[in-house]
């Protein structure tokens, strides 16, 4: 076959080589049935890489997505009751937002978030490197972070509001419980793998420990520490959306507990799209960090 | 970091007369196999040595052992290494996510600003001056290999140790890296010991082969060809052959 590697060009069409298109090179083609191959019309070479990127494509399917419900609601195939229409819903959000409701509560719920984030993800980072780095380290935590692990956010509730009441303090330390998990195992999981012939290497170069950890450990550990990073922030949304519902007094959350009172659907909806929003673009970044921070990888996604 | 496997192994400074490398009755098994039995070998300060051995002869053992990678590979005898040894690997064991400069200078101690310009000369006596913040993916692989000769050699190591360091690469890239090997060879003059499963290398390259056979050196052959070696030579022939034999190698097996 021809080249497996070769790099999709821009501009080029992709298309699957048909039976009746021999492969270059190969005999067997009847010469003159089929023009010669320009240059840019050749069968697209990477072969089990995933194709030419189609543009915006975390868009896409939202895109499609809105447009069923846009379609929906305008053939009044939707009832308004059950889902409101997306132009009552943009309404709703513009007055919210007029009023300063939406970015009153956006602004705390995001707070929260980024605060049980940041916790999150520096316990998870200090106890994967403690138990990561030494064996006493591992003997010591990984069992107790296995049994947590184990053991859903939700069920730690109530407990949680025994010790810290019904203020922020618990609902940042249960956003920062389910954040550190994800963070830990993988990145436990990424210092842990570090390939052995690295160590061989670091060991003919005469590393010191320090420089060893500094050079290999950490660089090597931090595909999975980002990997980690991509479900702790999507899990602290999920944590804030359960702590929200729980006696808060702000936060979108609490935004859309007081409209469910009221039957306002759009309000809840707008409280959905903002979760969404955040959720997604949340996601965006930490994939943009990955890409900045793993710049030595040639990937599949490339 | 320990230079050697502790164990039973000793170690002792070299004097400075003393020849670069001196084993002496070295012992590596795995479990009941001896894999080295009693071996001894010496090389001189700047002698170019290449081992040659069926697959499974002990070449990388014994490499290891110099090396000081054998931890817990149980053993006896005495390993005198210089100070400064550096480690060419088959893979060429680059960090991927270093630049190539600074896999060059790893661990090089010494001013930062000195270490980068030493490395910068080195990547430039391997023909890659202006790849230095490229990735070592973006290298192909003879490429990627010299970045290791010359993380070895911005080292300025007393003893070079390679194990099959071109066993990777393609035939034509392959006489390239030995053309580059000789010079950077002749231009810094360390002892080198090469592991190599390719007799025609051993003898353009070396001073002196050593065929290794149930964990001893069964034949040494010095290496009298001058400087430039052609492969046509009769005499070349000669070495090839004997090197064969001695490999247990038919030569029915060879025409075939
Ligand atoms: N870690 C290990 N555990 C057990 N046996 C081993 C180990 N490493 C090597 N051996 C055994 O020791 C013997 C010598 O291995 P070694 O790697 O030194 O051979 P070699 O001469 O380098 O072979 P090759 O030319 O194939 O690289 C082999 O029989 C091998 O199976
Ligand atoms: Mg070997």
């Amino acid at each position: 076959m021809t080249a497996l590697g070769t790099a999709t060009r821009a501009g080029t069409v992709p298309r699957a080589r048909t039976s009746t298109e021999p492969a270059p090179g190969r005999p067997g083609g009847p010469p003159g049935v089929r023009p010669g191959p320009r240059p840019d019309d050749r069968p697209a070479g990477r072969r089990l890489g995933l194709g030419r990127p189609v543009p915006a494509a975390g868009l896409v399917g939202v895109a499609v997505l809105v447009g069923v419900w846009v379609a929906g609601s305008a053939s009044g195939l939707i009832d308004q009751r059950v889902l409101s229409a997306p132009w009552t819903v943009v309404t709703t959000a513009g007055d919210l937002i007029a009023q300063g409701d939406l970015q009153e509560n956006l602004g705390v719920s995001l707070t929260r978030a980024a605060l049980g984030l940041a916790w999150g993800v520096a316990a998870g980072v200090v106890l994967a490197l403690a138990s990561g780095l030494s064996r006493v380290g591992d003997a010591l935590l990984d069992g107790p972070i296995q049994v947590k692990r184990a053991i859903p956010n939700l069920a730690l509730l109530p407990l949680l509001i025994l010790w810290f009441g019904i203020g922020e303090p618990m609902k940042v330390i249960t956003i920062a419980l389910g954040v550190f998990i994800p963070i830990y195992l993988h990145t436990h999981n990424g210092l842990r793998s570090i390939d052995s012939r690295y160590v061989e290497l670091a060991e003919t170069v005469r590393l010191s420990r320090p420089q060893f950890v500094r050079r290999v450990v950490l660089p090597g550990a931090l595909p999975g520490f980002l990997l980690g990073l991509r479900f702790a922030v999507t899990g602290s949304l999920l944590s804030l959306v359960v702590v929200e519902q729980v006696n808060a007094t702000a936060g979108i959350g609490y935004m859309m507990e007081l409209a469910r009172t009221y039957g306002q659907t759009e309000v809840i909806i707008v409280g959905l799209v903002v979760y969404g929003v955040l959720g997604f673009s949340a996601d965006a970044a930490v994939r943009l960090l990955q890409r900045r921070a793993l710049a030595w990888r040639r990937t599949l996604e490339d | 970091m320990a230079t050697h496997a502790g164990g039973l192994t000793a170690v002792v400074e070299v004097p400075a007369d003393a020849p670069a490398v001196a084993v002496r009755g070295l012992v590596r098994a795995y479990g009941e196999d001896r894999v080295l039995d009693d071996l001894d070998l010496e090389l001189g300060a700047g002698e170019f040595v290449a081992i040659l051995g069926r697959s499974g002869s002990g070449k990388s053992t014994l490499l290891r052992a110099l090396a000081g990678l054998d931890h817990g590979v149980a053993g006896t005898g005495e390993v005198r290494v210089p100070d400064q040894v550096s480690v060419v690997f088959q893979d060429s064991r680059l960090l991927p996510w270093a630049r190539v400069l600074d896999n060059v200078v790893l661990g090089l101690g010494g001013a930062r600003r000195a270490a980068r310009d030493a490395g910068r000369a080195a990547l430039a006596e391997v023909g890659l001056a202006g790849r230095e913040l490229a990735w070592p993916n973006e290298l192909s692989g003879g490429e990627q290999q010299r970045v290791s000769l010359a993380r070895s050699l911005v080292r300025s190591p007393q003893l070079l140790l390679a194990d099959e360091p071109f066993g990777a690469l393609d035939a034509l890239t392959r006489i390239r890296m030995h053309t580059l090997l000789r010079d950077l060879y002749a231009r810094h003059r360390p002892a080198v010991l090469l592991v190599t499963h390719d007799v025609d290398e051993a003898i353009v390259l070396a001073d002196r082969v050593v065929v290794l056979d149930r964990g001893r050196i069964a034949v040494e052959r010095r290496i009298d060809l001058g400087g430039a070696r052609d492969a046509a030579d009769p005499r070349f022939a000669a070495i090839r052959t004997e090197l064969l034999d001695a490999l247990g190698v038919d030569r029915k097996d060879v025409t075939a």
